[in-house]
């Protein structure tokens, strides 16, 4: 897989919340991370990211172990990360957003922001308006649309739908498809797990930061046993 | 006739004086206001930092004048300046490396930076002492006005006279310029937005590989160069001590909290407010009222609301009235 991080185990100070939990997404696919509160979903992803010190296990990034590589790093090694708050820059206006989120590349990124306006045209019309002036939805665009700024190999998204409405989080879901359409791969926390399952390629379900049902999307959302424990019948 | 005296009366003694001590303590604020957009503390020892620079200014001044080095009508302070504002940068990065850069490593709270700096304030404050003294210094040299009051009256015939010392205009062209290259820095260059980008979100700036220290670094040389020159400036308009410019932190707190403490617009925005509101309150408006109503109305007390001894009252009750009506500032600021 294109990124693979496996049998993670580790917490903040004594306690570990992960336990021994694995996940990974290959090339063009998305990869859901469901589960019920406090299951260890966001903790997972962080781990992936770097930022939390893993006691065993290890993740490794197109065949490289990037393990003990901070999340600076491995940005810089191609994973970007949408965190779930505080995911734009308030203060600054769209276009500035987005060459932040350009701010380690030093060739021109110029095309890379017109695919971004074209995936997102509402951000091409609100380019020079202040991020913190936006919709919630419009501010999840921008958010995403800085991380790819990139140009990933890897997206990391810290649900991207929380607090938006239904019709937001469909056109976000197919903003998500068409970016894995690009041959990107996209690893995702959902807490609408039947609409994100929807769309994956690939699906893990955490309960207590364990792996309890690991499979294909489809066939997650067909499994009674996942449907009545965890999708609400 | 009588309103123009009483329109030149109030600007000699009130818009031009202010429009000079506003723009010394706009200067000032703004580095107060970078250093807690983006290292996140309330520094108090900017006023020690600009006694700092202005004691290195005066030190040159002196070393040039005996070599009978002079800048013809301008001070020689300008010339003096460049290197102070170097030497001032130099100080507060050495500062930054030996007391601040700890307390962030271990991710130390607001308040034990700023406690942090209260400690540097001391140090700097007995630096400066021990090297320069306590007195007050003045160090002005060159053309003292740019209009005497006695050449404006023959000009206009008016009875009052309008003077405007060279320092004053030296303060706001000097400011004017430094404002609009700060604010084409911070909103055109990838340096300065890379430095509002860490101002507006930390943990996303470094997520974007914005290098921390590099932004820390910018951003003390750019406040320890503003400092060196609004202290230099306030100094040839008035004159330099060390326990004066120690004061100046409050106005200039003041200001940058008024205006909205971490946004640098407000910064200018509140030097201006403070600036005026402490003119305009210690201003005896006797003569001013005089020209304006009938002589038999013509006031017997001062109308002088309080006295110059006071005007730093002046800057805590802004302080108080903007904390409570609206903690952001006028511009929005973060809440503190």
């Amino acid at each position: 897989m294109l990124l693979s991080a496996e049998n993670m185990t580790g917490g903040y100070g004594g306690m570990d919340i992960l336990k021994s939990c694995s996940v990974g997404v290959e090339r063009g696919e998305i990869a859901v991370i469901v589960g019920p509160n406090g299951a260890g979903k966001s903790t997972a992803m962080k781990a992936v990211l770097g930022m939390l010190d893993l006691r065993e296990g290890a993740v490794t990034l197109d065949g490289k172990d990037i393990t003990k590589l901070s999340p600076q790093d491995r940005i810089a090694a191609g994973m970007a990360f949408v965190p779930q708050t505080s995911n734009v820059f308030t203060g600054m206006s769209v276009r500035e957003n987005l060459e932040m989120g350009a701010f380690l590349r030093t060739d021109d990124f110029s095309v890379t922001m017109d695919e971004i306006f074209e995936l997102f045209p509402i951000l091409s019309e609100k380019q020079d308006q202040l991020a913190g002036e936006l919709s919630g939805g419009q501010r999840q665009q921008v958010a995403v649309g800085r991380a790819l700024m990139t140009r990933p190999n890897v997206l990391l998204l810290d649900e991207p739908t929380a607090g938006v409405s239904p019709i937001v989080m469909d056109e976000l879901f197919d903003r998500i498809l068409e970016i894995r359409n690009k041959g990107v791969a996209v690893l995702m926390v959902e807490q609408n797990a039947r609409q994100a399952l929807d769309i994956a390629d690939r699906g893990y379900v955490l309960v207590t930061g364990e792996n309890r049902f690991t499979d294909t999307g489809q066939a997650l959302l067909d499994n009674p046993e996942v449907r009545r424990s965890f999708l609400g019948g | 006739m009588e309103i123009l005296n009483a329109i030149v009366l109030f600007t000699n003694f009130v818009v031009v004086p202010a429009l000079s001590y506003g723009s010394q303590l706009a200067l000032g604020a703004l580095g107060i206001t970078l250093i807690y957009g983006i290292l996140r503390f309330a520094n108090f020892a900017h006023g020690d930092t600009m006694a700092f620079g202005t004691m290195i200014v005066i030190l040159l001044t002196w070393l040039l004048q005996s070599w009978g080095i002079s800048f013809g009508p301008l001070p020689t302070a300008l010339l003096a300046l460049p290197f102070a504002v170097v030497a001032t940068a130099a100080m507060v990065l050495v500062t930054d490396r030996l007391v601040y850069a700890h307390y962030r490593r271990i991710r130390a709270p607001f308040i034990t930076m700023t406690m942090a700096s209260i400690g540097v304030t001391l140090v700097l404050n007995g630096v400066v002492r021990f090297i320069i003294g306590t007195d007050d210094r003045t160090f002005f040299d060159g053309e003292r006005f740019i209009m005497k009051a006695r050449e404006f009256k023959t000009w206009s015939g008016l009875n009052e006279g309008l003077a405007i010392k060279s320092s004053q205009a030296l303060t706001v062209g000097v400011a004017f310029i430094l404002v609009v290259v700060l604010f084409w820095f911070l909103n055109r260059t990838r340096t300065g937005k890379s430095m509002r980008a860490f101002s507006d979100n930390e943990d996303l700036a470094l997520l974007s590989g914005i290098s921390p220290r590099k932004v820390v670094a910018v951003t003390w040389i750019i406040a320890g160069g503003l400092a060196a020159i609004a202290g230099t400036l306030y100094g040839l308009d008035k004159s330099f001590g060390p326990f004066t410019y120690f004061q100046l932190v409050l106005p200039m707190f003041a200001a940058a909290i008024v205006g909205g403490v971490g946004n640098p617009l407000g910064a200018i925005v509140g030097g201006f407010v403070v600036a005026f509101s402490e003119v305009m309150l210690t201003y005896a408006y006797k003569k001013f009222a005089t020209y304006l109503v009938p002589p038999e109305w013509a006031p017997d007390g001062l109308l002088q609301l309080l006295g110059t001894d006071y005007k730093f009252a002046v800057s805590f009750f802004i302080l108080v009235i903007v904390l409570l009506v609206r903690p952001t500032g006028i511009l929005r600021g973060k809440v503190i």
